[in-house]
């Protein structure tokens, strides 16, 4: 058997209508051989919980430039663990306050990437996490 | 494990579904038991493929047609099965079905599964006919299973589904012509879709043309057939059997989808009247135990023939001492000699 592919859902919750970022990053993670999941723009937290659970992801991607990430994200977090995907790595992308960062990882948010960052790192920092994850 | 997974998802647990959906499309250990016990609840859901070229508006059709299908009959669930392609170099892939499928959210009777193509070819994965049980097990009655973006060959979806929509869109020109004669042969319903946009009334004429000539014979018996039951909505039926219609569609604004609905539905009345549904899933096992003997067999030679035999083979054939059925000719008597003694 190959290696399992790594599926990641990469969403953007809230109202801002820049996916740019997103798509990047879907790309990126494409290229790096992994499945990506893409749900477009304008999903509700429960949207975005539905498709990770029917779509059984390993991780899910968020972008927020829109600045309602401290609103949004806790319950897209609450959300798909409340379906039962306790595993899921779920990370965050956009323009994201340093003075709200803390609060975010705290919520069980895995990183929290800014404008700048080399996809190459999301890439191997996903990877790895699943990895770590599936022998948990 | 896999039993307490089965056990849930016949109780409707999505996430167990779910699991289990992704165990069989990575061909586990477990999946094989898996499917073997959740097969023999399989048989009752109708199966509805829609293909077509890239950007025909096969997921926005999708997205109204199980958006009907749940209004026209609320007691069955409906799964949707959408497969996109993966990159030949990474592996990667992006599904992006779902974009065009956000009027189905908020709605927990439907299941939308995106699925990498994986490397198989035949506009479908490996493993969407699994799929397909799993879904058929836990009580889907209707599964829609959209291909990826298809051109002439990619008539996979054929052998599982029991009803075929073709979506094609105006414009195409006479260089469609070639691929109408391929799709003609696999379609139950030809839609075309993107309707508002100039030539579409030309596109349907064409592809009416076509599906007259191919039927030209059965007419003979009922010539007032041709002129006015084709642009109905729903399919003809003739003592021949079941006419194509014709539809136009413009998805984005789900005109046309009532009556894709209804030729939809009496396709599967026609299939349960005539006899064509017991004679279409016999053709669907049939060419699916053909599939997995394939699989399994490649599988064995894989297991059992070492990769540096193939090599010196290789040298050999590029040297051209060896032509290449001679080739394989050695390959396949070692396979042969060395299988039976694993298995011993």
């Amino acid at each position: 058997m190959t290696e399992r592919k790594i599926r990641v859902l990469i969403a953007k919750p809230g109202l801002d209508g820049h996916d740019r970022g997103a798509k990047v990053v879907a790309r990126a993670l494409r290229d790096d051989g992994m499945e990506v999941i893409y749900t477009g723009l304008r999903q509700t937290p429960e949207m975005i919980a539905e498709a990770a659970l029917q779509e059984d992801v390993d991780a899910v991607g968020l972008s927020i430039l829109s600045g309602a990430h401290n609103a949004l994200v806790p319950k897209i977090v609450d959300n798909i663990r409340a379906n039962g995907q306790t595993d899921v790595v779920i990370f965050l992308g956009g323009i994201i306050p340093e003075d709200d960062i803390p609060a975010l990882l705290e919520k069980g948010v895995f990183k929290i990437y800014g404008p700048g960052t080399d996809t190459r790192q999301v890439c191997s920092d996903i990877r790895s996490a699943v990895k770590t994850k599936a022998q948990a | 494990m896999s039993s307490e997974l089965i056990h849930s998802l016949r109780k409707g647990n999505r996430l167990a579904l779910s699991r289990v959906l992704s165990q069989v499309e990575d061909g586990t250990k477990a999946s094989q038991a898996i499917l073997e016990k959740l097969f023999r609840a399989t048989g009752s859901a109708h199966k509805i493929g829609i293909t077509g070229p890239p950007g025909s508006g096969k997921s926005t059709l999708v997205n109204g047609l199980a958006r009907e299908l749940r209004r026209r009959e609320p007691q069955l669930k409906v799964a949707i099965i959408a497969v996109d392609p993966s990159s030949p170099f990474t592996g990667g892939a992006i599904l992006g079905d779902r974009v065009r499928m956000l009027d189905l959210q908020g709605d927990n009777q439907i299941f939308i599964r995106s699925m990498a193509s994986r490397g198989a070819l035949g506009g479908l994965a490996e493993q969407t006919e699994g799929l397909s049980q799993v879904f058929d097990a836990a009580g889907y009655g209707f599964i829609l299973i959209e291909t990826v973006g298809a051109g002439q060959s990619e008539v996979d979806v054929v052998n599982l589904a029991h009803t075929t929509i073709v979506v094609d869109t105006p414009g195409m020109g006479d260089d469609i012509q070639s691929i109408k004669a391929g799709i003609l042969e696999i379609a139950d319903i030809l839609v075309v879709n993107k309707a508002d946009r100039p030539g579409a009334d030309q596109s349907a004429a064409h592809l009416r043309n076509m599906v007259e000539m191919g039927y030209a014979a059965d007419y003979s018996a009922g010539k007032h057939l041709l002129s006015g039951s084709l642009s109905a909505s729903t399919g003809v039926v003739t003592p021949a059997g079941w006419i194509p219609p014709v539809l136009k569609t413009i998805a984005s604004e789900f005109q046309g989808i009532s009556e894709l609905s209804d030729a939809v539905l009496a396709h599967a009345a026609y299939l349960r009247q005539s006899g064509q549904w017991h004679a279409k899933d016999e053709a669907a096992i049939r060419a699916n135990i053909r599939r997995l003997v394939t699989a399994e067999l490649i599988g064995e030679f894989r297991q059992t023939v070492p990769a540096e035999l193939m090599e010196a083979l290789v040298i050999k054939v590029q040297q051209r001492e060896l032509a290449p059925n001679e080739a394989v000719r050695e390959l396949l008597a070692y396979n042969r000699i060395n299988s039976l003694k694993s298995s011993e």
